[in-house]
């Protein structure tokens, strides 16, 4: 069973997914810009498969090629959610 | 004029340890890196030499690439690696067998298990076998020609040949260039006992009458070559010199040498006439030396028809006598220990060799190194390759 959508949860997902491709967890923030993290275009695609699998929201390159934030994404994992 | 091309910087991973000069102090030592039928890198920790996600970036053979390339590229433009020549005329080439199987064989195990959704994003760029080049040239900002050679066991000296002839040919001022593999995977390890090249006692003795096959070895080798007047415009110090190369196809078998060598043995007389040498200016052979039966017998020839009465005259040893065979890596770690061993004036012992046979009469440096002896003058030294599909690669050193 997919996990329950919340911001809570999608929060939680997102930093740790983050944190798991190499993202210090003391520099996550949801304002935190994804430049800054140094998270570019393959660490969404691998964070869009981890979001996939917790809650089966399927994320497309196009869904996040404008996002600039950590909390632009945790919203729109919400967003898609619902 | 004749560009030539000096090596200013060397680097290695082996299952010695980390370092070149690791790697010749213990197999001058005749010291073994092999445990348990396999020479692992045990001692090569990724986080040692990159961030968390560039390590997620690379495959194994990449990882051992960028770790030997900063070694190289330190000694050669100084620990800050800042770059002595116009980024569009430093080269990258990287060498391999086969390139990113790690990955490849966790990919495929994800895909049979999970599915293709589970299947990462960073799978293509993971196992590519130009990923260890990608990775060097991106981390050092090297802008000039990139590209990965392909040539099973005998790619890390197509590679280095490759380099110097983009040198010498005015398209770089220098190149940073070697060899990676880490393929001791299933499939890999499964695969070469299916075909019997892997040794079944799990040793590795070139040249020995009891010799039963290869041990898989993982680790890369990278030197930094360098145009020889730009290097000493720059008063940089020189190590050796990569003086000559040559290349030759059996057209004979997938898997098997050419019974007498004779197009090894070709490779050996281009490289030396490449070089502007003859056969009685070579002082060391280090040996390809797989410790399969047939190489070892066919090495053995080609050296003979090469150098005529100069094979028996001096040192023949293989570095997988140590390391055991570091396939498209192994020709890029054993030119970084051939070019020591000149350093040294010492030929390192073919580790473990103790019965002959007949017909492997040559001086195969059994026990101990021993002393490379012509004089006070540079030494001379061949490193052969010979790789599955009958590719021969034959490098001539000089230090």
């Amino acid at each position: 069973m997919p996990t329950q959508v919340s911001p809570e949860n999608v929060e939680k997902t997102i930093f740790d997914g983050l944190v798991e491709l190499g993202t210090e967890r003391d520099q996550l923030a949801r304002d935190a810009s994804l430049e800054d993290l140094d998270v570019d275009s393959l660490d969404l695609v691998e964070l869009a498969q981890i979001v996939e699998d917790e809650y089966g929201v399927e994320l497309k390159g196009d869904d996040v090629k404008d996002v600039k934030t950590v909390g632009e994404v945790i919203d729109l994992v919400v967003a898609k959610a619902s | 004029m004749t560009r030539r091309v000096v090596i200013t910087g060397v680097g290695a991973v082996t299952p010695l340890g980390i370092g070149a000069q690791t790697l010749i102090e213990r197999w001058s030592a005749g010291e073994s890196g092999i445990e348990d039928g396999f020479g692992r890198c045990r001692d090569f920790e990724p986080l040692d030499f990159l961030s968390k996600k560039e390590a997620r970036r690379a495959d194994r053979f990449t990882q051992m690439a960028i770790a030997a390339g900063n070694e190289a590229i330190a000694q050669a433009w100084g620990e800050d690696g800042e770059l002595p020549y116009d980024p569009y005329r430093i080269g990258c080439l990287i060498a391999t067998g086969i390139g990113g199987l790690v990955s490849l064989e966790r990919e495929q195990e994800k895909l049979i298990t999970s599915g293709p959704k589970a299947v990462s994003p960073l799978a293509v760029p993971l196992m590519m076998a130009n990923a260890a080049t990608a990775a060097v040239s991106m981390r050092h900002g090297l802008q000039g020609e990139c590209y990965a050679v392909a040539s099973a066991c005998a790619a890390g000296s197509n590679g280095l040949g490759d380099a110097a002839r983009m040198i010498r040919a005015g398209g770089a001022e220098a190149v940073v260039a070697g060899g990676a593999e880490a393929c001791i995977t299933g499939v890999a390890t499964a695969a070469f006992a299916a075909m019997e090249a892997t040794s079944a006692s799990g040793i590795s003795r070139p040249f020995d009458a009891r010799r039963d096959g290869f041990v898989m070895g993982e680790g890369a080798g990278v030197l930094v070559l360098e145009e020889q007047g730009a290097a000493e415009a720059r008063g940089a110090e020189i190590l050796g010199e990569l003086i000559g190369y040559g290349a030759t196809g059996d057209a004979h078998h997938l898997t098997a040498p050419q019974p007498e060598g004779e197009a090894a043995a070709k490779a050996i007389s281009l490289a030396i006439t490449d070089a502007e040498k003859s056969a009685v200016d070579v002082d060391y052979v280090n040996a390809h030396g797989t410790s399969t039966p047939l190489n070892d017998a066919a090495e053995t020839k080609a050296i003979k028809a090469a150098l005529g009465e100069r094979a028996a005259d001096i040192p023949v040893s293989s570095t997988k006598s140590s390391i055991g065979h570091l396939l498209g890596a192994a020709g890029a770690v054993e030119a970084i220990a051939t070019l020591e061993a000149l350093r040294r004036r010492e030929a390192p012992p073919t580790v473990n060799w103790e019965e002959a046979e007949e017909g492997l009469d040559l001086d195969y440096v059994p026990g101990h190194s021993k002393p490379i002896e012509n004089g006070d003058g540079p030494l001379v030294a061949i490193s052969n390759s010979f790789g599955f599909g009958g590719h021969n690669a034959v490098l001539v050193l000089e230090a």
